[in-house]
């Protein structure tokens, strides 16, 4: 795929309002304004202060896991007729992109004197990350989750029970993501004095759409160069990444977004906002939305509860709009089918959301990414969390 | 902090709005404010519980246009916004029903910012005009990006009102009045709305640094749940948004005379 020349600067710092192009900005009840350019202002001084830059990888190395491998899919490969690289964010501690983000976050709410963290949570991942930071840094911690998601996702409202974290259930709207992200808020507006708010995605009111593609850019970074290295100085012909707010996709895509790879973006088809969305502003943002036509918010529906949130980051919508990355869908059966086929070839039980990624490239070997490519896909988190959602749903 | 051209321009008594230029008459005649919050379409009676709350001593009126994700709000003013949906309101019927209202008091709604980005600026200005609906209240939408709505809603005479919360920093209090048309919506508590058994510490010095930089009409509002709580905020406000308390009458089955009573008893202790 072609990329102008132009697009060098893309993924760089968005505008002082927060926008990348049209999309992005803060907008939030005037409560937040003053935590959030407090944030902005403590993020932009610790990324640019080599000590805490050391520190936040330090840490990503000694306490997460970092660097991931990326991991060369022979069996797989065979398959497919294409040649898959795997980054492998399954291995971090806590077994997604997740920890990239909080590990920074918790590292910031310290500097900024807090004391307490909140979070959203769907899948599970973002919150038990988020505990894990609180328990490292001593932070009280309180995760918001649907009753929906409390009941998939039973072992992670547990694992974080046993990091000290108390578990709140959600239970008005669509008792998903999109319901505990509006109750964290809710949170935050009476107690942002004290409390810093782990979003867990790129997406919310400036700075954390940034903030949080900078905290993840550490897979992209990496895979570029490990890429490098498996292709003799080349870079796959592809990078493909699940998309549900849009971190681990922002993350690897700053990785690549100056070369000519053809960036995709794989949502699920019951919440591609992308895809099927409308410009909107919710949870402090403007950008696409499954919305009706009075303006209400649809609910989405996935069987990851990590892609089950109607809406997407910021950027996201910006690099769909100039034509820099694609958005595709996958649906529900089909990343069932990938989930088994990468662990039946690999020995890799993905998480559902990933999985959505490998579906679309299973669906697209041969046609849209021609036979004899390469590619990468972000296998942003390990399968145990969905292993007793997928057993039901493979009886 | 220098005025800007616009600012200054709509400082002009003649550019006053009804609801403004209602509020500040009653205020400066000694009258303390009293600006109730109904959730629209929360019952097939919500009109007439409209007209029993404006003949029952409001000032004006704040309808909510409900919104599917309401994250300023707490739990009554949730449950009110999802019945209301689930009864089939729609922001265009809202509107029209208050289009057919004649109270006698001016009207602001009070909405999220999607249901205006998503009916169009302009056309939901227009809209509101169009059914004597004098001013706005999107409490998502802060200051530095009120400025589309703003042009759209000053240019069609719609009044914005505009907040401020405890943590606004003091030289945003000045920018934040200045902008705001109708009266100034001081939040009276870091928190979401819903009643609390006392009132925060917080509302009255709310109050006291508005007060210090403008002289539109301060009104406070969330967390102001009872007559006495009314009165006391009132010791610094010119007066108070009570929303809650009023609306979880009518979620526990009160109809329009219950509204009207609750809202005598406030018009009461303000008045007291
Ligand atoms: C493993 C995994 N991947 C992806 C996601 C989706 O988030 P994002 O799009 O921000 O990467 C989640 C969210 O919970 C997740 O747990």
């Amino acid at each position: 795929m072609a990329v102008p020349a132009s697009f060098g600067a893309t993924m760089g710092e968005p505008s002082p309002t927060g926008r990348f192009g049209e999309f992005g900005g803060r907008f939030v009840p005037e409560s937040l304004i003053a935590a959030c350019k407090e944030l902005e202002g403590a993020f932009r001084s610790a990324w640019g202060d080599p000590g805490f830059r050391g520190e936040y990888a330090r840490l990503l190395r000694d306490y997460a896991g970092r660097p991931t491998p990326v991991t060369e899919c022979r069996r797989l490969s065979d398959r497919l007729g294409v040649r898959v690289l795997l980054k492998r964010e399954d291995l971090t501690h806590t077994g997604s992109h997740k920890i990239n983000n909080v590990v920074g976050q918790g590292l910031l709410a310290r500097t900024m004197g807090k004391r307490r963290l909140v979070a959203e949570t769907g899948a599970g991942q973002h919150g038990v990350a988020t505990a894990t930071a609180a328990a490292l840094f001593g932070l009280e911690c309180v995760i918001y989750m649907g009753t929906v998601d409390v009941r998939r996702q039973e072992l992670n409202v547990f694992r974080m029970n046993l990091l000290g974290a108390e578990v709140r259930a959600v239970d008005s709207g669509s008792r998903t993501l999109k319901d505990a992200i509006n109750e964290a808020m809710r949170d935050w507006v009476a107690t942002v004095e004290t409390t810093h708010y782990c979003l867990g995605s790129v997406m919310g009111p400036h700075p954390y759409p940034w903030m949080v593609r900078e905290l993840q850019r550490v897979i992209g970074d990496e895979a570029r160069s490990q890429c490098r290295e498996v292709l003799d100085g080349a870079d796959p012909d592809v990078v493909l990444a699940c998309v549900g707010g849009g971190s681990n996709a922002a993350g690897t895509f700053a990785g690549f977004v100056d070369t000519r790879v053809d960036l995709v973006g794989v949502e699920a088809a019951g919440g591609a906002a992308i895809g099927r969305g409308v410009p909107g502003v919710v949870h402090g943002m403007r950008s696409q939305l499954l919305q009706d036509e009075d303006g209400q918010v649809v609910e989405a529906h996935s069987i990851s509860a990590g892609l089950d949130y109607p809406g997407v980051g910021p950027e996201h919508a910006y690099l769909a709009e100039v034509g820099r990355a694609r958005y595709v869908e996958a649906g529900d059966q089909e990343v069932l089918d990938a989930l088994r086929l990468l662990s039946e070839t690999e020995g890799i039980i993905p998480a559902l959301e990933p999985a959505h990624a490998l579906a679309y490239l299973i669906r697209a070997a041969g046609g849209e990414i021609p036979t004899g490519s390469t590619v990468l896909v972000t296998l942003s988190g390990r399968g145990d969390k969905d292993a007793a959602e997928v057993m039901e749903l493979l009886r | 902090m220098s005025q800007s051209l616009s600012g200054a321009t709509h400082e002009t008594p003649a550019a006053l709005g009804a609801l403004e230029a209602t509020l500040r008459a009653a205020r400066d005649a000694g009258r303390k404010l009293l600006v109730p919050y109904v959730t629209g379409g929360l019952s097939s009676e919500w009109c007439d519980v409209v007209r029993a709350v404006a003949a029952a001593g409001a000032d004006a009126l704040e309808v909510g246009i409900p919104f599917s994700d309401p994250i300023m709000d707490g739990p009554t003013i949730q449950a009110a916004s999802a019945r209301a949906l689930a009864e089939g309101a729609t922001p265009a019927r809202i509107v029209a029903e208050l289009g057919d209202l004649d109270v006698g008091i001016p009207l602001a709604v009070m909405t999220y910012y999607n249901i205006v980005f998503r009916t169009g600026h302009r056309r939901f200005a227009h809209r509101l005009i169009e059914a004597g609906v004098s001013g706005a209240i999107l409490p998502d939408l802060p200051l530095d990006e009120v400025g589309e709505w703003a042009r759209a809603a000053d240019d069609a005479g719609v009044e914005t009102v505009m907040l401020a919360a405890p943590t606004t920093a003091d030289d945003q209090l000045e920018p934040i009045c200045r902008r705001a048309h109708g009266f100034v919506y001081g939040v009276g508590l870091l928190g979401v709305t819903g009643e609390r058994d006392e009132l925060a510490v917080s509302a009255r010095r709310m109050a006291q640094r508005l007060k210090a930089v403008t002289d539109k009409p301060v009104l406070i509002g969330v967390g102001v749940s009872n007559p006495e709580q009314a009165r006391e905020v009132c010791a610094e406000a010119d007066g108070v948004v009570v929303g809650s308390a009023l609306v979880r009458r009518l979620l526990d089955g009160g109809g329009p005379e219950e509204a009207a009573s609750f809202v005598g008893e406030l018009r009461a202790g303000i008045d007291g």
